[in-house]
């Protein structure tokens, strides 16, 4: 910890010496688990670098770039571009629905020539910053009044809406974690997330009375995943083969794994989207529960780094959007494990640093550069 | 720029709060792999196992099948196929339309071919033609270059290279069908590869445990799609044993082609050891066109044929056995001391059977017959007489020790046992008691009384040997010889069985013997015989009284079956024959003829002197000889 004092004793740093207040730690982390996802690509590719784990490198390089400068940017600026963020996504948003790209199903990427944007990635990011800046804002005694409460839900149900159109239920999942802990963090009374969860219990017994109803609200396709998940034996080669062979490749990879680029499932195709949100599977098979345990122990220590980061910080809105996107990052992770492992229905989040995907990379490194940023320029010195 | 500090609540206690929320749901993800990598671990390693890993059989060699002397008659022969993959083919459709120049290939079956190869994986291989000749097989693959996913690819399968000679005692192969397999206990995986042949019919049928061997195996990788990866290991089966068969070829040939024209089955055996060297169901059928599967047309043709090709009559084919059945009658009567040789029975052309006359075959009748005589004249009523006093028990009694009744064990399918009537079989089956008249008529082989040519062979077998040899098919099983030893004594009197042969050697030799005409001339090789003509029908009082009663007048499947059965040569048996022809008319004029020739042929190898016949047949087997038609057998063998 003494590093952390250290860091403390110091006025808040400026100029080209900020470089030496980024948290490092935290970004030897995220190598870590980058590097790990560049195994993973590499061999799922059968051993080809090209094929996905060059290109993802060559973002990943992109990213940390990225995330240094932004770290290099005073919070203040980002907090003051909230709101331009956010409206900006809302725009974006609003774009895919006329311009967007059909992928996998789903409309959700805008194409910029070289990048194919996903607004729905940004928007993550964004949505935790409005509602940081909007509680940095707003004062303390004001917090549970049902107006300014419902300020925050506005903000948040629109481009959840938008993306759950799209459709993204992945993400509308992440977006609204994101939001809810900001609020939570930010002081919002006990008895409105009483309700909230009461309110999401009312929702899911009314996903599944509403089905073949006129008022049906998910998607046929959302219902099997729905169906499939609780009883995956139902649809073995069909919609239920994901999940059948995500596990199998899990639970052959055993205590110590078949060796690196020796998993039968992953090198065999029997794994579905094995480079994307199915790459959690490959690695467990070829690591075993010693290699699944690590990357998952990488993940926590990352997400412990930044709440450590977060409670240190007495700027309340680095603090709020440090806790929120930390969130956000471990509902990401986290739904995707539980996804692949069979504990919650396969919803289409990948796997946050790991899995192959441009926009998710650089989108997640931009926000670590958002933490480094609250963390370099944290309020330093002694209180008050 | 710095902002003016709020003065807020630290976020820490709230963060805790969330902090242990996710480490709790943490734990929970770490608690699930550790179920699923660890508790779980086996039982998912071998679902992962039965993933990746097929099994592939691979078809054993089937064992051949040779005649008595190693002239192959069931061989395995090289299937020469072309096969074509969609995936390497670019355009199929064209490359197709190539392959059609080069070998035949109907438009239909390049459809379904193109149809087959887009409703599978591309890697699959589909049959686009088999069973080619070398020519064709070789101008495909010399083209090669031109036809971008065409393999060729080389199989087995059998061939009979005798064609039909060997079709009722070898039978013929062909792919398992539903049918086959619902009636297999445990049936054997190889059984499930598409194609595989079994043995249908015949040896090929009773002896597929031997013939068919056993599989080996190859484990292979293949991923998601099918798509093999590599072969992980191999291991060879073995090939089936070769048997080889106690049948002459040449002989069987001969003899088949003898009763070409008739519905006719003819058996030859070796008097000690029980062989069969001939055993010829005419007329018979090509088990090749049932190995690539039968034309509907010529599966029709074979069943509906009134000589019908497809039943073996030698084993399967059961008749009165008629007057060839009165040496049984003769031996029991003999054994239980009702005769002796010498004794005479007159015979005015009918009998009183209760209130019922039974005739002889010779109206006027042959007058004071001893037994030599009534074999010689085959009278009816001095076996009607002796009938009587021996009764049916004995009878039957004898008639199964002479091998007649009773299911002898050859690797044949639907080998019959005949029917051998006694008094409790009667009340059995019939429910009705044995009369008298039951009696009288199987004293001549008639009534209920039924033979296979087979159990008409062991007869004259046992009477010329005095043992009771049982027949044999299999000379030897993967070189191992089976085993020939000659049959335990038959337990009869050498007095009575000498008096037997006696009566048939005057059958055959006796200038009034009704085979005389079919004799040996020859009397170092001389024959003894029985004729026999078996009613199929009752002949009416009314024809009996005016006499108006011709076999050649009547539908042929009205008319009488003629048999003859005879041992050879008298003195040192070795050969003994059963030739039947169905509805064929006289034992003597329809059976002993062919059975003359074959025994002939049987006895002198495929080329005998001509003095082997009688005289007054030279001039006709000379014509023979010149057109041809007695030729040595037809050189068929391939091999």
């Amino acid at each position: 910890m003494i590093y952390w004092e250290q860091m403390n004793a110091r006025p808040t740093p400026t100029g080209p010496a900020k470089l030496l207040h980024v948290h490092w730690p935290l970004v030897i982390l995220i190598c870590c688990v980058c590097g790990a996802g560049f195994l993973m690509l590499y061999s799922v590719a059968g051993g080809n670098l090209d094929r996905w784990a060059r290109p993802q490198m060559m973002r990943f390089g992109l990213g940390i770039i990225a995330m240094l400068f932004i770290a290099m940017i005073h919070v203040d600026f980002w907090r003051r571009i909230s709101i331009f963020a956010y409206l900006g996504g809302l725009a974006l948003l609003l774009a895919v629905e006329f311009i967007g790209e059909v992928g996998m199903g789903a409309q959700r990427w805008i194409d910029l020539g070289p990048l194919r944007l996903q607004p729905s990635e940004l928007m993550k990011v964004a949505l935790v910053m409005v509602i940081a800046q909007y509680y940095a804002w707003l004062p303390q005694e004001k917090v549970s009044h049902p107006f300014w409460v419902a300020v925050p839900l506005v903000m948040t149900a629109i481009p959840v809406m938008l993306v759950l159109k799209q459709p993204d239920l992945g993400t509308s999942i992440l977006m609204v974690a994101g939001a809810g802990v900001v609020m939570f963090l930010a002081g919002v009374s006990w008895w409105y997330f009483g309700t909230a969860i009461a309110a999401v219990a009312t929702t899911v017994w009314a996903v599944f009375e509403s089905r073949g109803q006129t008022w049906q609200l998910l998607n046929d396709y959302q219902y099997r995943r729905i169906d499939i998940f609780l009883d995956p034996s139902k649809d073995p080669l069909g919609a239920g083969y994901h999940i059948t062979q995500a596990k199998i490749a899990l639970g052959a990879g055993g205590l110590s794994g078949r060796g690196f680029m020796q998993g039968t499932q992953s090198r065999l195709d029997f794994l579905p989207e094995k480079h994307t949100d199915f790459i959690f599977t490959s690695l467990a098979e070829q690591f075993g529960f010693v290699g699944g345990l690590t990357l998952l122990g990488l993940y926590t220590a990352i997400i412990m780094f930044c709440l450590l980061s977060a409670f240190s910080n007495r700027d309340r809105f680095g603090a709020l959007m440090t806790g929120g996107l930390t969130a956000t990052f471990f509902f990401f992770f986290a739904v995707n494990m539980a996804m692949v492992m069979g504990l919650l229905p396969v919803v289409g989040v990948p796997l946050p640093l790991v899995s192959y995907g441009g926009s998710a990379m650089l989108v997640l490194l931009g926000a670590f550069g958002l933490i480094q940023s609250a963390h370099v320029h944290r309020p330093r010195g002694a209180y008050g | 720029m710095a902002r003016k500090e709020k003065n807020s609540p630290s976020i820490t206690r709230r963060g805790l709060v969330l902090m242990g929320a996710q480490l709790a749901l943490v734990g929970t993800l770490g608690w699930r792999m550790r179920h699923l990598q660890v508790e779980e671990a086996e039982r998912y390693r071998l679902l992962a196992e039965e993933n990746r890993i097929n099994i592939r059989l691979l078809p054993p060699a089937r064992g051949l099948i040779y005649d008595r002397d190693g002239q192959p008659v069931a061989i395995n022969q090289q299937n020469y196929r072309i096969v074509m993959v969609r995936e390497g083919a670019g355009d199929p459709g064209e490359v197709l339309r190539r392959l059609s120049l080069l070998i035949e290939i109907s438009p239909d079956r390049r459809e379904r071919v193109l149809r087959d190869m887009y409703a599978r994986p591309a890697f699959v291989p589909v049959t686009v033609a088999e069973h080619l000749d070398w020519h064709s097989f070789a101008r495909v693959a010399s083209n090669a270059p031109a036809l971008p996913g065409v393999l060729t690819e080389v199989g087995l399968s059998r061939h009979y290279p005798a064609d039909e000679v060997f079709a009722h005692i070898v039978g013929y192969v062909g792919p398992v069908s539903d049918y086959d397999l619902s009636q297999i206990e445990n049936p054997d995986p190889l059984l499930q590869i598409p194609d595989f042949q079994i043995g249908k019919n015949g040896v090929e049928k009773r002896a597929e445990a031997d013939l068919r061997g056993s599989a080996g195996n190859s484990r292979i990788e293949v991923n998601a799609s099918g798509r093999v990866i590599r072969e992980l290991d191999r291991v060879e089966g073995s090939s089936g044993q070769d048997l080889q068969l106690t049948i002459d070829s040449g002989l069987q040939d001969f003899t088949l082609r003898r009763m070409e024209g008739q519905s006719s089955a003819t058996v030859v055996m070796d008097v000690q050891t029980g062989e069969i060297v001939t055993m010829a169901s005419a007329p018979s059928f090509d088990p090749n066109s049932f190995v690539f599967g039968i034309s509907t047309g010529e599966w029709n043709a074979l069943n509906t044929d009134e000589y019908r090709p497809l039943y073996n009559k030698a084993v399967s084919g059961v008749y009165p056995p008629g007057s060839t059945f009165k040496m049984v009658v003769a031996l029991a009567a003999l054994e239980e001391g009702h005769i002796n040789p010498s004794e005479t029975v007159f015979c005015g052309g009918s009998i009183e059977v209760g209130n019922r006359r039974a005739h002889c075959w010779r109206r006027g009748g042959h007058g004071w017959m001893d037994l030599r005589d009534s074999l010689k004249n085959s009278c009816d009523v001095y076996y009607y007489d002796i009938a009587q006093r021996v009764g049916i028990d004995k009878i039957s009694e004898m008639a199964n020790r002479l091998g007649i009744g009773i299911r002898h064990d050859l690797p044949l399918p639907a080998v019959s046992a005949g029917n051998m009537p006694d008094r409790d079989w009667k009340l059995r089956v019939h429910g009705e008691s044995w009369l008298i008249g039951d009696t009288v008529n199987s004293g001549i082989g008639q009534g209920f009384m039924l033979a296979s040519p087979l159990e008409l062979c062991v007869m004259a077998a046992r009477i010329a040997s005095g043992t009771s040899v049982t027949p044999k098919l299999i000379r030897s099983v993967d070189g191992v010889p089976a085993d020939l030893s000659a049959g335990a004594p038959l337990g009869v009197q050498t007095a009575s069985l000498d008096a037997v042969r006696a009566g048939m050697f005057a059958v055959s030799n006796d200038r009034r013997g009704t085979g005389y005409r079919a004799r040996i001339a020859d009397p170092q090789m001389a024959m003894a015989g029985k004729t026999g003509t078996s009613q199929v029908r009752r002949i009416t009082e009314a024809e009996r009284r005016t006499g108006v009663f011709r076999n050649e007048d009547l539908p042929w499947n009205r008319r009488d079956h003629a048999l003859f059965v005879a041992f050879a040569p008298f003195d040192a048996p070795r050969y003994a024959i059963a030739t039947i022809v169905e509805h064929g008319g006289g034992g003597s004029t329809a059976a002993a003829p062919i059975a003359q020739d074959v025994m002939i042929r049987a006895l002198y190898g495929p080329e005998p002197p001509i003095e082997a016949w009688p005289s007054a047949m030279h001039q006709t087997i000379r014509e023979r000889r010149r057109l041809g038609q007695d030729s040595a057998s037809v050189q068929w063998s391939r091999a």
